[in-house]
């Protein structure tokens, strides 16, 4: 228990943190829809151009505005990201109601997939699943999604292990409520909030793992503004020093993702006050 | 304790066996011509000899005999044929491997005594401005994509300040047995130093989490009022409580270290395991693509199990308990 200072306690603070990211990525969100795709055209502006007023974050060697080209790029990546999350958040509370419930020997073979997931180097997968569904968006999306549930199918795994034998869901199953009824109306309202932190906290690491298949070349055409494309070609131009290419783009993908994690983290908090303290 | 350990071993026999079967389908799956797949397709391989690869790999034989040719050339050692390098598969990865290790053993050794060293610091100074500054800063590397910190570094050091090169393992230009260890040395600097950096972050907030713990217990309670200094108890009960986590924690870190080096690789252009991977997966060279995943999951895999085992067997805590 430490001592807080007057005003501001703990959770007051969470509040504070969960307002700025959630208003960063709204603001970030916004600005994606409203600048016009002219910037992005060939020649618009003068070519590399150093950051200043009029391009914030400079412009690249064909004249595109770089600014915009970020804020739509990351604007791909949470769609993505938001995508691969919810399927892998899907295929996790599957996994892991069905490890818990259908008996041992279930259990025992799903434990050992999520073994055989967890174990492997999940870029080097990333890419081989990329590769064999033949690129594009697609071959992001499923090799992503197939990589990233296990640790959330371990906790809904044991969530419901710990409420399966609860009263209400054996007397709920004694008046003859179907399996599918149970999971449906007892298991999953149960299970829910677990489950949307761990999707909160899987977005992260999945726009880290979708910018950095794009960076390596995996997907998506080099027409498409994705931060990890921008990125990849901006090494070509790091020796003539237009650095801004490099920094900029870069660091607003930090931002995003440490907001998702502030958003989860904060999440995660509220579910357990006793950690507010911390 | 034996037992245990042979009980893990053959779960990862197991794990290891379920690995290759999902390689197999996945690769089985893939568009790409089975004999170039499985054989690795030599472009100057004649029709009869197609027509042999074909004969002795089974390909118009069904999936579970496929299978069995295939794991059992494995076994073998006999990986296939490159399509993009004209050699086995097995001879390209020796020869990168050791420019990989280097660079991965590098960036573990270093990450791991640096971090250990960070979380210590930040628990024992928990609250103060040097825990706060630690805390910032691992969660930041957390989010931040290792690439973009290359780019990062490549920007300062070799750039601005011409400190280092831009790119290779070598410098361009000179025969291969005239290169010095210093210029070796000198293309390492920056890739070693990127992997070291993110990999910092993981086992410091773990090792912090538990020294907080262990500074919270009441025999580092009953220390400090012998009148121990911070140092005292953190060699009499911190180190000794703390370490095997932290190493457990570092031995399961193999499979983020590969997927980090891949991307390091690509920045600085340094010819290892994980560039090559790189270039077979965007050049379709599934055979050394297969290889190369396989030999790195064994890498990982055998991470992990050490992990395991020392989490679980190797504290005297445990092995009194078992």
């Amino acid at each position: 228990m430490q001592l807080v200072r007057e005003g501001w306690n703990v959770r007051k603070k969470m509040v504070l943190m969960l307002a700025i990211s959630l208003g960063f990525l709204f603001v970030l969100l916004l600005l994606s829809f409203t600048l016009s795709n002219d910037h992005l055209r060939l020649g618009a502006g003068a070519k590399n151009m150093a950051p200043s007023l009029s391009h914030l974050f400079g412009t690249d060697w064909l004249g595109r505005d770089m600014f915009t080209r970020t804020i739509k790029g990351l604007r791909l990546s949470l769609t993505i990201g938001a995508f691969t999350s919810l399927l892998s958040v899907l295929i996790a509370v599957m996994m892991g109601i069905c490890a818990a419930t259908f008996g041992k020997t279930a259990d025992t073979v799903i434990s050992w997939v999520i073994d055989l997931f967890i174990g492997m180097p999940h870029l080097v997968f990333m890419v081989l699943i990329c590769f064999i569904a033949g690129g594009g968006i697609y071959g992001i999306v499923l090799g992503i999604s197939l990589t990233h549930w296990t640790a959330l199918a371990r906790v809904v795994r044991s969530e419901v292990l710990q409420i399966k034998n609860a009263e209400y869901i054996q007397i709920s199953k004694s008046y003859g409520k179907s399996a599918w009824y149970v999971a449906r109306k007892h298991m999953l309202p149960a299970i829910f909030p677990q489950v949307m932190i761990g999707f909160l906290l899987m977005f992260p690491h999945v726009i880290l793992h979708e910018a950095a298949l794009t960076f390596l070349g995996f997907g998506l055409s080099p027409q498409t503004p994705a931060v990890g494309i921008i990125l990849s070609e901006a090494m070509n131009h790091i020796s003539t020093g237009k650095w801004w290419l490099v920094v900029f783009p870069g660091m607003l993908l930090v931002m995003v993702v440490k907001s998702f994690d502030s958003i989860g983290e904060q999440f995660r908090r509220m579910t357990e006050p006793a950690s507010s303290h911390e | 304790m034996v037992a245990t350990i042979s009980v893990r071993f053959i779960r990862m026999l197991t794990l290891l066996f379920g690995l290759s079967i999902l390689t197999f389908t996945l690769v089985h799956l893939s568009p790409i011509d089975p004999v170039n797949a499985y054989v690795g397709g030599d472009g100057s391989a004649s029709p009869e000899q197609i027509e042999k690869f074909k004969a002795y790999w089974g390909v118009d034989q069904g999936l579970v005999q496929k299978y069995g040719s295939w794991a059992g050339a494995l076994l073998e050692g006999n990986f296939g044929t490159s399509l993009l390098y004209r050699a086995p598969v097995i001879d390209i990865i020796q020869s990168r491997f050791l420019t990989s290790l280097a660079l991965m053993g590098t960036a573990w050794v270093l990450s791991g005594v640096i971090g250990y060293a960070l979380g210590v610091i930040a628990a024992m100074n928990r609250g103060k401005w040097i825990d706060k500054i630690i805390k910032w800063y691992s969660y930041t590397l957390v989010s931040t994509p290792i690439f973009w910190m290359g780019l990062i570094l490549l920007i300062v050091f070799a750039v601005w300040l011409k400190w280092f090169p831009v790119g290779l393992a070598a410098p361009a230009g000179v025969m291969e047995s005239e290169v010095r260890w210093i210029d070796r040395l000198h293309h390492f600097v920056l890739p070693a130093l990127t992997l070291s950096i993110l990999g910092v972050a993981n086992v410091a907030m773990h090792t912090r989490e538990k020294m907080i713990d262990i500074l919270n217990t009441e025999y580092v309670l009953f220390a400090k009022a012998r009148g121990e200094s911070s140092w005292q108890i953190f060699k009499n009960h911190g180190l000794r409580n703390s370490i095997l986590p932290a190493i457990s924690l570092q031995f399961a870190y193999f499979g983020e270290l590969f997927g980090g080096s891949m991307l390091a690789e690509q920045v600085f252009s340094y010819p290892g395991l994980g560039s090559t991977l790189t270039t077979a997966g965007l050049k379709g060279d599934l055979p050394l693509m297969v290889g190369i995943i396989l030999i790195s999951s064994l890498f990982v895999f055998a991470g992990n199990l050490i992990a395991d085992v020392l989490g679980k067997v190797v504290d005297p805590r445990t092995r009194e308990a078992g």
